[in-house]
């Protein structure tokens, strides 16, 4: 038989037979006969074995071009993966169950999803979190849709956070009719004095991304001043290895954190499957939405984990649920907490100081080739913006020698990012590459 | 079992990364976290260990029978897996320039034009990440074609009460009222119920075929024509297209939006609750809004990258396997080992519809319950002990006490046969020794659990201080 029907040609009749069937054609006797397609209708190529699936699959992979040094990041990171983090989110287990409905054959992932929440609320320091949405910017699109108040119709968007995540919002946005308005950036960051400008009674949330899609870190203080006097709530973007070093939301006074969560341990893999996280005050904690899970106990009084506070839920309360989330991201979740774990406190914060120590240098010797610094009195952790004549020959330069150099914003602006995983010595390299080629 | 914080000593990590060639730069002071961070510290020894003790505690398609109603949790092959761990795919970034990513886009293409020629449709996008997020992308095409054309009034959805909760969930999120209709005495749209909700103000109707019962809809012709002929547009709900795939389209019976479930009918894993895939597909008059294009009409997009891309090469990886009669030869064998079930079951299982089933059929324990006390959850629990997971419970709404079981047709016959035993020695059990059933499961690592209490007292997190 084909592909992975077990069952023999003789079995099926058998089975039929014993139906009282006289064959298949039983099976679909209440579908139309006008939208029944025919014998080998299907336009599909002929299914294959398997070794001639791997050879064209990988015949596809091998028309990528796989850099070896990597300077991008404007929302997907490029960081060290422990091999252990690849081999438990591989466990079979984990990785075929279904939602834990039935919490008795399902402890294993259910505590680890109960382990993803407490590290996620230590990163970020804010009280509850859920078991994760799709991504980062479907964290901001639903954390804003938190915040809604039949009083309060407007939500106020950074417009120095990322492009993607203000095109998800106002995606989302357009589904509830809310209205989404932009604040302006100034010397790379939102400007403050016009966000207080445009807060009124009428708006719910400013969300603000911190560090901002420049890269820059942004007066967030000032920003919860203004928001929460207002009588609006604050939700922050934030990037989950920045955490390690930088003031948490919750240290902020953050009302929701919200952030991509793929540089915990996911690859890059061209945008995806990545995971969202989601994490808000006490007080707002049964607005979140999709799973989360629990603790209690079970008949005999032992700790068990449990899928919990499921009246939020679109399985319970219908057109009325907070979302309509039902699948997460969980596998996504249990490889940021594998990676967590791996990683511990020091190595998180190892890979962060990193990463801005790599930054700066990236920064220093790309200006001594030319590309000056945009925003040189902005505060910056992994990423920065460059001004140069033009960036597009400066990236060719890079792309021959196996360097994915920053993403092109402009023809003369480019946003560059490092890592953990850039060298020293490649770092210089790339300066020297630069160099070349604005003859500085 | 010990949680991950409870296993941790300080001091004890593993260190993955060299040590640091350049000074410190971090931020200044007034940015700096003050709060210590309460990760876990373990070596890698313990970090396996634990993780390995928390897979033998989880129940995936690979440890067993799963025949969980409307979920289709068919086999996940290993090749998806491999496939899918390609360097060449998992190293590429989502920003990379288009004469890079070249192999990337003929992984998506090729998926695209698979999925249009498997339902019907013209033009399909990747970009929803899971069933629920492909209903709010279709809801959001119908929304923008009835804007564009003045037609502001059509704000209501029209969905059967035997729907998916994700289907009203989806319209409420996109805007829309939803006007709910009751299903008539087999499980189907009742057409006089759904003649009266239609109207001016009709957007259009959400739809499961086969249904939630597992029953398609033999009107399925007549629906889609009385809501197109009130001026709304057909969604349908592609969670149950594996009993049909390569034998019926849904663009063929009348459909105009459409999602698919990569995790269901495509094999890929669920991985304890995504990541999933929810591709929406549309016909050509409806292509131009859909997100990720760029272009004028488009809703714009509904999430950060392309798609949730590694599950497209397993989908893709597995379509291939198929193929042309792979895929129907699929369906064919999922609607078989069903109604195999349901036919060696329904002498004492009382059948919510007793007709041929399509790829799940639905259970009603109503006449237990009364008679004896023992609910679907009863039965459900008792399923653990026998190292099998039950059927979905209490699903769907218009059906009291109800099991929906969809075997899959990646099951053999002997696990059907040890199963449909199984199940007839719960039910004798439950006839025999009723309050017993209320103590199950018994041999499972933790027994029932206290979930008022979990609800009422949440404690969503591991507190240090305790």
């Amino acid at each position: 038989m084909t592909g992975y029907v077990p069952n023999t040609p003789e079995e099926q009749q058998q089975m039929l037979k014993e139906c009282g069937f006289s064959g298949f054609e039983d099976l679909y006797a209440d579908i139309p006969e006008q939208v029944r397609l025919g014998q080998d209708a299907l336009r599909l190529p002929d299914g294959m074995p398997e070794i001639a699936v791997h050879r064209a699959v990988e015949e596809m992979a091998a028309q990528n071009k796989v850099y070896r040094h990597i300077f991008r990041g404007a929302g997907a990171y490029n960081h060290y993966i422990p091999a252990i983090v690849n081999t438990i989110a591989n466990r079979e287990e984990f990785r075929t169950a279904y939602t834990p409905y039935q919490a008795e054959i399902s402890q294993g992932v259910l505590q680890t999803i109960f382990e993803y929440q407490t590290d996620i609320c230590e990163l970020t320091g804010m009280d509850a979190s859920n078991a994760s949405v799709y991504d980062g910017a479907v964290a901001a699109a639903e954390a804003c849709e938190m915040c809604r108040d039949r009083k309060r119709s407007r939500i106020l968007v950074s417009q120095a956070a990322d492009p993607k995540i203000l095109s998800v919002v106002r995606t989302y946005s357009f589904g509830r009719d809310v209205e989404v308005v932009p604040v302006p950036e100034k010397d790379g960051v939102t400007d403050t004095d016009a966000l207080q400008e445009l807060l009124g009674s009428d708006v719910s949330c400013l969300l603000l991304q911190h560090p901002n899609f420049y890269g820059n870190l942004e007066d967030v203080d000032t920003a919860v001043q203004k928001v929460h006097d207002a009588g609006a709530k604050l939700i922050m973007s934030v990037n989950p290895i920045s955490l390690a070093v930088l003031k948490t939301p919750g240290e902020y006074g953050a009302d929701i954190a919200v952030g991509e969560g793929q540089p915990l341990g996911l690859p890059l893999a061209f945008g995806g499957p990545y995971l969202g996280f989601m994490a808000a005050t006490q007080k707002m904690m049964r607005k979140l939405p999709g799973r989360i899970v629990g603790q209690t106990v079970d008949r005999a009084g032992n700790r068990t984990f449990v899928l919990t506070l499921q009246a939020r839920e679109q399985h319970i309360r219908r057109e009325k649920a907070s979302s309509n989330i039902c699948s997460n991201e969980a596998l996504c979740a249990l490889r940021a907490s594998a990676y967590m774990a791996a990683m511990g406190p020091e190595g998180l914060r190892d890979a962060a100081c990193q990463c801005s120590a790599k930054a700066h240098y990236l920064q220093q010797k790309l200006s001594e080739a030319g590309l000056a610094p945009a925003y040189p009195e902005a505060e910056f952790f992994h990423e920065f913006v460059t001004v140069c004549k033009d960036a597009e020959k400066v990236l060719s330069a890079l792309d021959k020698e196996g360097i994915l150099g920053g993403l092109p914003l402009s023809e003369d602006r480019i946003l560059w990012c490092a890592t953990e995983m850039n060298t020293k010595a490649e770092i210089e390299k790339t300066a020297a590459i630069c160099k070349e080629v604005t003859g500085a | 079992m010990k949680l991950v914080f409870e296993r941790s000593r300080s001091d004890r990590g593993t260190a993955y990364l060299e040590k640091c060639d350049l000074p410190s730069a971090l931020p200044s002071e007034k940015f700096a976290r003050k709060t210590p961070l309460r990760l876990p510290e373990l070596p890698e020894t313990e970090v396996d260990r634990h993780y390995t003790e928390l897979a033998k505690q989880t129940y995936g398609v690979n440890s067993g029978f799963y025949p969980l109603g409307s979920c289709t949790m068919k086999y996940n092959p290993q090749i998806n897996e491999e496939m899918a761990a390609l360097p060449g795919f998992t190293n590429i970034h989502p920003l990379q320039a288009e004469e890079t990513v070249k192999g990337c886009r003929q992984v998506c293409e090729t998926l695209e034009k698979y999925l249009c020629e498997i339902t019907g449709m013209d033009a399909v996008t990747l970009q929803p990440a899971a069933g629920a997020h492909g209903e709010f992308t279709g809801l959001l095409l119908i929304k923008a074609y009835h804007r564009e054309r003045g037609d502001v009034k059509r704000t209501k959805i029209i969905v059967p009460d035997s729907a998916h909760g994700t289907n009203p969930a989806s319209a409420a999120m996109a805007g829309f009222e939803v006007i709910s209709i009751a299903s008539d005495e087999h499980g189907c749209v009742d057409l006089e119920a759904l003649k009266a909700a239609v109207g001016e103000d009709t957007a259009g109707l959400m739809l499961t075929n086969p249904n939630t019962v597992g029953l398609f809809d033999p009107n399925i012709l007549e629906i889609t024509r009385i809501v197109h002929e009130a001026g709304g547009l057909c969604y349908y709900d592609g969670a149950n297209l594996n009993a049909v795939m390569g034998i019926a389209r849904p663009g063929d019976m009348g459909f105009d939006v459409i999602h698919v479930n990569l995790h269901k009918t495509f094999s890929t894993p669920h991985g304890g609750g995504g990541p999933g895939s929810g591709p929406s597909g549309c016909k050509q008059f409806l292509a131009r809004y859909l997100p990720g294009t760029g272009k004028e009409g488009s809703i714009g997009d509904v999430r950060s990258f392309g798609s949730n891309f590694l599950v497209a090469v397993k989908a893709l990886t597995y379509i291939l396997s198929l193929g042309r009669e792979g895929i129907p030869a699929a369906a064919c064998n999922a609607v078989l080992n069903a109604n195999y079930m349901k036919v060696k079951l329904s002498d004492i299982f009382p059948m919510a519809y007793d007709t041929v089933c399509m790829h799940e059929f639905v259970i009603t324990l109503e006449k237990l319950k009364h008679e004896t006390g023992v609910s679907a959850l009863d039965m459900a629990k008792a399923m653990l002990d026998f190292g099998i997971h039950p059927p979905t419970m209490y699903f769907p709404l218009i059906v009291h006490e109800a099991l929906m079981v969809e075997p899959t047709e990646t099951e053999t016959k002997e696990t059907l046969d040890e199963v449909i035993a199984i199940f007839r020695e719960i039910f004798r059990e439950a006839s025999e020794n009723p309050e017993q059933m209320h103590e199950k499961p018994v041999k499972t690592p933790v027994l029932r659990p206290d979930e008022v209490l979990a609800a009422r007292n949440p404690v969503i997190r591991y507190d240090f201080e305790a």
